[in-house]
């Protein structure tokens, strides 16, 4: 109960609340944006480039779609993205660091050099090798993005879990004769989730980050996916004549981004621990 | 990386014959060495392993059965992985870049990458400098301002700025950078081109955006945490001594806290120089740089495997001396770690 309360507290300070209030508010645009469009995001509805006028309230994009309905659609892909992307890298660097940190054989060493080349390799970069060798496909830049995370959970996790290893009650397990599964699900990982979830929202922030620089670059979603960071790099061309397809897109991903941050900065700040030692990479 | 540094050096120092920093070179450079070894079988294995033919996706649709035998051959796809990674490392050391299948596919004729990268890796490197030579001496002026004002309204307005600084991608802050300066106020090129003949020199006013760019994510960073480590050490004793012995705050903060706050800032700004390895990809991207990021994109888009293999490895390179580097200079400037035996 108050490992919740502790966790709630960013909510009570300043940038906490601007951050969440900013974040749901984000939050609701995206979820209801789509049912409200007044186009078909991938429809043709009017002649290319067309200024904001009274028929187009965002004006029309390079093809003549409407750059409001596809704003409206395109939040959805960054943030369900980015949320399975961090999940993924939690759920694999943490069972990695499980076994690492309880393990008292070679497979420890073996798996934290095998993260030690991970981390040596700049994230982006590794996403474009990723890219070149297995295609522009959504899957591989999911994959890619919680690969980029791994490491340094699971090194944070092996670390927990070595010290909880030692209590009395792992090893009161162990005298029961409990299996070693049900030793690292049951008594240790409740144990360390606190200390792993801790920098969740910054590595939230490091996964919108990288996928939407990827998409941006090309070579994650593709075309006609209606996606912010894809819909500027889409009407870049058409920026003297239109500069709204641009802008729209790139002030929700900066509204978004702050948002977050603004969260995983105070929770952070509020757990004691600072946001400035654990940034994401990119 | 630097607390490893202390207990490394203290068992390496032998009795009294080599001087113990000599040892932790040579082993941190031979960690570094080991990195990059296995950092090229990754790229190697991430570009040639996984699933799908390199020749089907470099030439896409209009693959021929002859134009595909032809790039087969010339990538030696025909032999096994591990003889092809040989000979392409052994290639890379000797400064062999291989051959781009992209511009073959164009010209017709092999084209060597060296050939290709030459002026780019020029253009990257002056974009980097210039983005270095500002971060360094902006990010100390900020960070020990903003710390000897710390709860100030001064201090409040740095430390948000640098916080929604740190949160946009640079492709977000170079697109809201070009839409303000280029676009509304007219001010400075939005697209960095130039023409063939031309160098990066002959028109300065194109490097304005990306610098900026590059810097908004970099110095907030920086300016955070000079701030930080300065805050630790204007807490600490000896400043409340110097203080209290009548020294002018002038000289408290810049003869007697700076130097002390320096070790750890150089190696953050160090990490960032680092992370400029990543934005700088981005960042010419947007503003159409004739740089080595931006060629790497499009040879990603037209899956040029060897382009990417041997420029990916170039960046990877540059990114790990960077690290050695900082590690090196740490225990340099740090006395502390320097004679610790």
């Amino acid at each position: 109960m108050t490992a919740i309360a502790a966790r709630l507290r960013f909510a009570r300070t300043g940038s906490g609340k601007t951050g969440l209030a900013a974040g749901l508010l984000l939050l609701a645009l995206i979820l209801i944006g789509p049912l409200v469009a007044p186009h078909d995001p991938a429809a043709i509805v009017g002649l290319p480039l067309q200024r904001p006028n009274a028929q187009f309230a965002l004006g029309t994009d390079g093809l003549g779609r409407d750059v409001l309905s596809r704003v409206l659609w395109g939040g959805r892909s960054i943030v369900a993205l980015s949320v399975v992307a961090t999940s993924l890298a939690y759920l694999v660097g943490a069972s990695i660091g499980l076994v690492a940190g309880y393990t008292k054989s070679i497979v420890d060493p073996l798996l934290m050099r095998a993260m030690d080349v991970l981390l040596a390799v700049p994230p982006l970069l590794f996403l474009l090798v990723l890219a070149t060798g297995a295609g522009h496909s959504v899957t591989v830049l999911v994959l890619g993005v919680a690969t980029v995370h791994v490491p340094s959970i699971a090194r944070i996790v092996r670390v927990a879990t070595q010290e909880v290893a030692v209590r009395g009650y792992v090893e009161a397990a162990l005298a029961r004769g409990e299996r070693t599964a049900s030793i690292l699900g049951r008594e240790i990982l409740p144990n360390v989730l606190g200390t792993v979830l801790a920098d969740a929202g910054i590595r939230l922030t490091g996964s919108i980050l990288i996928l939407a620089s990827v998409n941006f670059l090309g070579l994650g979603l593709q075309p006609p996916r209606a996606d912010w960071a894809l819909m500027i790099s889409e009407n870049r061309g058409g920026i003297t004549l239109q500069p709204w397809a641009v802008a729209a897109p790139a002030l929700l991903i900066a509204f978004l981004t702050v948002a977050v941050n603004l969260v995983a900065d105070a929770v952070a700040r509020t757990l004691g621990t600072s946001i400035d030692r654990k940034r994401v990479a990119r | 990386m630097t607390e490893l540094a202390a207990p490394e050096l203290a068992a390496a120092a032998p009795r009294g014959r080599r001087h113990p920093l000599v040892g932790f070179v040579a082993r941190r450079v031979a960690a570094g060495i080991a990195t990059l070894f296995v950092v090229s079988i990754l790229l190697f294995a991430g570009t040639n392993v996984l699933p799908g033919d390199v020749a089907s996706a470099v030439l896409g649709r209009d693959s021929t059965p002859a134009g595909l035998a032809a790039i087969r051959k010339e990538l030696n796809l025909d032999r096994p992985a591990p003889e092809r990674y040989w000979n392409w490392l052994s290639g890379f050391v000797q400064g062999d870049l291989g051959t781009s299948v992209a511009s073959q596919a164009v010209s017709g004729e092999p084209t060597p990458i060296s050939s290709l990268i030459g002026e780019r890796a020029k253009n990257t490197a002056v974009l980097a400098l210039c983005a270095v030579l500002l971060l360094v001496p902006l990010s100390i002026a900020f960070g020990v301002y903003s710390a000897t004002r710390a709860g100030k309204p001064v201090d409040h307005a740095i430390t948000t700025i640098s916080l929604g600084a740190i949160s946009l991608p640079e492709f977000v802050t170079g697109t809201l950078l070009i839409l303000l300066v280029a676009q509304w106020l007219g001010l400075l090129p939005g697209v960095s081109i130039i023409t063939i003949g031309e160098t990066v020199f002959s028109r300065p006013s194109i490097l304005v955006l990306p610098v900026l760019t590059l810097l908004a994510a970099s110095l907030a960073q920086t300016i955070r945490m000079v701030r930080a480590g300065m805050l630790e050490v204007l807490r600490s004793d000896y400043i409340e001594w110097a203080r209290l012995s009548g020294h002018r705050e002038r000289d408290v903060v810049l003869r007697y806290a700076l130097r002390n706050a320096l070790g750890p800032t150089v190696q953050v700004i160090a990490l960032n120089v680092q992370w400029l390895v990543g934005g700088i990809v981005v960042t010419e991207f947007v503003f159409g740089y004739p740089g080595l990021g931006q060629a790497l994109v499009q040879a990603v888009s037209a899956r040029d495997v060897p382009y990417v293999l041997s420029v990916g490895m170039l960046i990877a390179t540059v990114y790990i001396s960077l690290n050695v580097l900082a590690d090196l200079l740490v225990v340099l400037l740090v006395p502390k770690l320097r004679t610790a035996q």
